[in-house]
């Protein structure tokens, strides 16, 4: 098994797929996150293995100096 | 994968340039290419004193750690909002702090909106009921950001922005033919005014993922949360679109983007007639205002 880590919550998946694959089974989008194992950076074609362990980063942010002219959904 | 310069694991895959690099050869990679860019703009020189604008999330940081590694003379300007949900004011800014205090030869000054005039940023949205708290933000950021590089006597103030911050914005303009906007939306914006600075985006052509990746390799401890205001932000979700795009078909936010700039620049777009805009100065700060007398940021104190 391995395990896949994001925002706090973990999922336990099968060994042998790689993180893109992960990425997507967890219902996210490759391009929002990297992929982080044993404190490494690695591509999304790394095959996980069993015992495994990732954790997924989100990289869509707005540090506070770059949200201008934004505006909110109207929420309803 | 592999690095493609020495074939080593890569720990990071740009699709859109089908380019797979590992760890020391991407940092390299990338600081180069960030001066590329503020050469290739003429965004500012080095000898020009630079402020760069830091909220403690990751491009601000790796931007200024870029700039540092290249020599630029630089100073940091934090600016404190007061936003006391999740404690994302202080938090970020102890991050900023810690950056500070790593060696790496940074300066930076803090404005504090609370200490400099009396009301945080979500204590005046509470006040003014029915401006929303993003705009009265942004309002404040800017006026902070022009007063300081003008006192300052900086040459240019950085910021952050990436591709993906540049093509949401370019996304939300089309969605509305804001002209205005498309018009000068840009990776440098020239001054205007002597109290109006020059800004200055080094990190337009990078990829969000990637200056992520850089920040992680650097080791730079940045604020991962987001502002507890962002929530439901059209930028957010404009992002999330056009990385969905990404996804199926490499490039496209890329595209989007460079072939906006280009097209404006070649065919002349949204270039037509734009009516001069008779802009006086604020009586009390001097820095311009399409209104009569004092301009909207010095209008917010004087309402209560
Ligand atoms: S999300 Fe809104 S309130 Fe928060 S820093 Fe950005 S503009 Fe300011
Ligand atoms: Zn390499
Ligand atoms: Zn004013």
């Amino acid at each position: 098994m391995i395990k896949v880590v994001y925002r706090g919550k973990a999922w336990e998946l099968k060994a042998g797929m790689t993180a893109r694959a992960a990425i997507k089974k967890v219902g996210l989008d490759p391009e929002s996150v990297l992929v982080v194992r044993d404190g490494e950076l690695v591509t999304d074609d790394t095959i996980l293995k069993d015992g495994d362990e990732v954790r997924l980063i989100a990289v869509i942010s707005g540090g506070a100096e770059n949200c201008f002219h934004r505006k909110r959904y109207p929420e309803r | 994968m592999k690095c493609r310069k020495c074939g080593g694991p890569a720990a990071v895959n740009m699709r859109q340039h089908r380019l797979a690099l590992c760890g020391e050869h991407f940092t390299e990679w990338f600081i180069s290419r960030t001066e590329r860019v503020i050469e290739q703009y003429g965004m500012f020189a080095p000898e020009d004193r630079v402020l760069v604008a830091v909220s403690g999330g990751k491009d601000s940081l790796a931007l200024w750690d870029v700039l540092l590694r290249l020599g630029y003379d630089v100073e940091a300007l934090y600016i404190n909002l007061g936003i006391a949900g999740q404690h994302y004011s202080e938090e970020s800014k102890a991050r900023v702090e810690q950056f500070a205090s790593e060696g790496r030869g940074a300066g930076f000054q803090v404005v504090d909106v609370k200490q400099t005039y009396g009301r945080s940023v979500p204590e005046l949205a509470r006040e003014r009921r029915g401006r929303e708290m993003c705009s009265l933000c942004g309002l404040v950021k800017r006026h902070i950001m022009n007063r300081v590089t003008y006192e300052g006597g900086f040459a240019a103030v950085a910021t952050g922005h990436n591709l993906d911050d540049e093509a949401a914005v370019l996304f939300a303009n089309v969605l509305r033919w804001q002209t205005g906007y498309l018009a000068r939306q840009a990776p440098v914006l020239p001054s205007t005014h002597p109290r109006l600075a020059r800004k200055a985006k080094p990190f337009s052509r990078f990829y969000e993922r990637d200056t992520a990746a850089y920040a992680i390799l650097q080791g730079i401890d940045y604020i991962y949360e987001e502002c507890p205001h962002s929530r439901g932000a059209t930028t957010i979700l404009y992002k999330e679109l056009l990385n969905r795009l990404e996804t199926r078909s490499r490039g496209a936010k890329q595209q989007f983007y460079l072939s906006f700039l280009k097209t404006r620049h070649e065919e002349g777009l949204f270039s037509g007639p734009r009516e001069e805009l008779d802009l006086g100065e604020c009586e009390n700060c001097g820095q311009p205002t399409t209104a009569p007398g004092l301009c909207a940021f010095c209008r917010l104190w004087g309402m209560s």
